[in-house]
């Protein structure tokens, strides 16, 4: 974990809710796909947890959702600007159990944490698919992204306005065999796969902060491997250990 | 050249900064950022007799100024902590520590307390009667005279230790429970534990934490806390550990000068994880810009 200033260059919207921002600064906390960083708004006491799209030696991408007061300040936000943020929080991704074609499967605001995933793991020479998530055409985003990095991409819209009519779950019927699951995106989404698959997998959960670094306790949940912070032991779970 | 050194129940502190109980763990992770032997002290996480997983999520909401949790005392219970905790946060830390201990029963605080009060590096022991978020213990104790002597009374008989006895502000009369833990027995007081309070998730129409109501902390309670140090101060003779909402040297010499000898920063540590060093960094040259010579000289001094 690393506290340091970021300066913004760019925050554009994707949707009508969704936004991408670019931050500028140091991301060498940053050791894997599906971390988050945790940003300190002005007006806002608690910091804001956003999974990390993508980065590189300088800059790093967060795609969110406007859904409260907080992420409406951040879409305000304009380049230029600077954010206080923590780096590199979370343990995220382990690729090294994805065998040969893992399957990527995300919903919603879910998505972002796997486009570095994908790109991870097709440098690794791995074959990979990838279902996204949304309800309606109108909300998906980053479909041509995952294409271009090389992954097979399935779509589906919970009213069938794009791709498969129906959950991510659906649209299973369509892929090729895979050999492992990596996943994000709202609990029930993660539930139906985790019934609907065999094979084991990583799922990243998401849950209500206080810190963000393992201090306040705030977002426990109980494991099969005892308890867990999803700030600091997650928010990634493997398969195995996850209690529904 | 100013003086930060204080002196708590007869043991001295560097400086007066203490983490606060439940916002800083057993000192590990915050030792991975910085070196944590810059603070006074530390209050560790607040143990009880059995491991506990504490209440269900969402535990955490934010408020205007502050935050609510409702946490709920998770720990991993007193064995594992004097196992696995206090090993590991001695590899860290080599000052005096505070055990903070929370109890369901007068028999578990009791069993908490004696078994801390012979930890070495312990320096105090600060009893917990005021947690807000577990229901059928903690604050049940903190909110009445009567039983707030009791567990004072009996947890002092079976330890050897400076007993400091933290106090809730969810009652009509803080030092009407000040005076009582002193008369007690007690050897200090630390004060204030959160208020209850909720918030309302709009788009469910039900309360946003699981356990309905939390604990609010942060600078919105910093103007309430102050006053309650301020109250107390005049009630009692013995030391008082201040705390509630602080989060710059200012709010420090503000709770000194209300009546704290020791002052525990809390929520702060959660959303600025250096505000410690950056405290003690800030504290001298504060003290100077305000001439003051030394922290001690000043404890009540707005009184």
């Amino acid at each position: 974990m690393k506290q340091s200033i970021y300066t913004i260059i760019e925050n554009e919207a994707l949707t009508s809710s969704i936004y991408r921002m670019v931050l500028e600064g140091d991301t060498s906390s940053l050791t894997n796909s599906g971390q988050f960083i945790n940003i300190k708004l002005d007006g806002f006491f608690l910091r804001r947890p956003i999974s990390v799209c993508d980065y590189d030696e300088n800059t790093l991408t967060i795609i969110y959702k406007v859904v409260g007061h907080g992420t409406e300040s951040l879409s305000q936000y304009k380049k230029g600007q600077t954010l206080d943020i923590l780096c590199g929080l979370g343990n995220g991704y382990d690729t090294s159990l994805s065998g040969d074609s893992p399957l990527l499967v995300g919903g919603g605001v879910g998505v972002p944490p796997l486009y570095h995933l994908a790109k991870s793991l097709i440098a690794q020479g791995k074959s990979v698919q990838i279902i996204l998530g949304f309800n309606t055409a109108e909300e998906v985003f980053y479909e041509a992204e995952f294409a271009q990095l090389g992954a097979k991409v399935y779509v589906a819209t919970v009213d069938g306005s794009k791709g498969t009519k129906g959950f991510v779950t659906d649209a299973l019927a369509l892929t090729s065999p895979y050999s492992y699951v990596y996943t994000c995106g709202p609990e029930p989404m993660l539930k139906a796969l985790y019934g609907k698959t065999d094979v084991s997998g990583q799922y990243s959960f998401e849950e209500r902060m206080g810190c963000g670094f393992g201090a306040c306790m705030g977002c426990t949940c109980e494991t099969k491997y005892g308890h867990k912070r999803i700030c600091k032991d997650g928010p990634v779970l493997v398969k195995e250990e996850i209690i529904w | 050249m100013v003086e930060t050194k204080v002196r708590l129940c007869g043991v001295d502190l560097d400086n007066p900064i203490i983490p606060a109980s439940g916002t800083f763990g057993f000192g590990y992770e915050f030792a991975q950022i910085y070196d944590i032997n810059c603070l006074g002290s530390l209050s560790f996480k607040g143990t009880t007799l059995e491991p506990r997983f504490g209440n269900a999520t969402p535990r955490i909401a934010e408020t205007p100024s502050g935050m609510l949790n409702a946490v709920g005392l998770q720990n991993p219970g007193l064995d594992k902590v004097i196992a696995e905790e206090l090993p590991k946060l001695r590899a860290c830390f080599k000052k005096p520590i505070m055990a903070n201990i929370s109890g369901f029963s007068l028999d578990e605080y009791l069993t908490c307390a004696q078994a801390l009060d012979k930890e070495e590096q312990v320096a105090w022991l600060e009893i917990n009667i005021s947690c807000p978020n577990v229901h059928g213990g903690g604050m049940a104790f903190g909110t009445c005279a009567a039983s707030a002597a009791q567990v004072t009374k009996a947890v002092k008989e079976v330890t050897t230790k400076p007993l400091i006895i933290k106090l809730s502000p969810n009652v009509t009369d803080i030092a009407e429970i000040a005076k009582s833990v002193e008369d007690a027995g007690a050897d200090g007081i630390s004060l204030v534990n959160t208020f209850l309070g909720m918030r309302i998730d709009l788009a469910k129409k039900k309360p946003l934490l699981a356990n309905k109501t939390g604990g609010l902390s942060g600078p919105a309670i910093f103007p309430l806390a102050l006053r309650m140090v301020y109250q107390v101060y005049d009630a009692v003779k013995i030391p008082i550990v201040g705390m509630g909402g602080v989060s710059s040297a200012e709010d420090v010499i503000e709770m000194i000068l209300a009546g704290a000898t020791a002052v525990q920063v809390g929520a702060a540590n959660l959303i600025d994880p250096y505000i410690c060093p950056q405290i003690i960094e800030d504290l001298p040259k504060v003290m100077e810009k305000y001439h003051i010579n030394s922290l001690t000289e000043i404890i009540g001094g707005a009184h």
